[in-house]
């Protein structure tokens, strides 16, 4: 196996891996899955946690 | 010389950049310390959060632009900067998600707001350009892999005679000069847009309240 092929069978092998989700036409790697979920907590928590008031202004 | 023409403002193109650059905002609102009350609220913070993530996109890109573009394969100082940069990236788009989703849903553009909403959404479209651009600019198997997939596309809509992806010196400039200019130049129009027309009231809540 030359330099070349071998460096291109671990490309494909790095580009394949991870876990990925099918839904219909749908698919989604988990990791991506995950940053998007974290992003709709991040908006339903800036919703609803209250805002720190400064005290010492009226 | 007259009364009149004693009183008449000045005439120079220095006077009348400096009366349109001081006209920009109303006094005071170029870098306020109190806010209406409703922006009291964790959904304001992500603009902010975006222009700050944005910094330091930039900062850790400069310091890419140092080493070199395949300074991140060859020492582990590089491959930290490198991942700074791929991070904060994360970053700036998350929270500039988030931000738009805000925004949204509490209709921003009301209030003649609607240059500031169009300008929001121009410079999401450039961010992503400019990340399509870094993903093509790691000099690396994947690098080469997206620009072979992405060659037809941009062909396809008449634009690959002067931006051919297959190029990795020219997508590199794009990436680390034209590109941020027109994003950094679009944040500021965006935000002297904001300090203009004032934070967007919640939609059950008068404006300036």
């Amino acid at each position: 196996m030359s330099v070349l092929t071998a460096a291109t069978a671990a490309a494909s092998a790095s580009a394949s891996s991870g876990h990925y989700l099918h839904w219909g036409v749908v698919s989604i790697s988990v990791a991506n899955l995950v940053v998007i979920g974290s992003m709709v907590v991040a908006f339903v928590l800036a919703l609803v946690l209250p805002f720190p008031h400064d005290r010492n202004r009226s | 010389m007259s009364a009149g023409a004693a009183t008449a403002p000045p005439s120079s193109w220095t006077a009348r950049a400096r009366r349109r650059i001081v006209g920009l905002v109303p006094e005071g609102q170029a870098l306020p310390d109190r806010q209406p009350t409703y922006v009291a609220s964790w959904i304001y913070v992500f603009g902010v959060l975006t222009v700050a993530a944005f910094l330091v996109v930039l900062g850790s890109g400069g310091l890419l632009a140092v080493g070199g573009s395949a300074w991140w394969h060859t020492t582990s100082l590089g491959h930290f900067v490198n991942s700074v940069h791929l991070w904060s990236v994360e970053l700036f788009f998350a929270a500039m998600v988030v931000h738009l989703w805000g925004k949204f849903w509490m209709a921003a553009w009301r209030g003649r707001r609607t240059l500031t909403w169009v300008i929001g959404v121009v410079a999401f479209v450039a961010s992503i350009g400019t990340a399509f651009t870094g993903y093509l600019s790691q000099s690396n198997f994947d690098s080469q892999w997206i620009g072979a997939e992405g060659k037809d596309g941009i062909n396809a809509i008449g634009v690959g005679a002067f931006f051919n992806v297959l190029n990795p010196g020219q997508m590199l400039l794009w990436h680390v000069v034209l590109l941020p200019l027109a994003v950094g130049a679009l944040t500021v129009w965006h935000v002297v847009l904001v300090r203009r027309h004032g934070v967007v009231p919640p939609l059950d809540a008068k404006e300036a309240e």
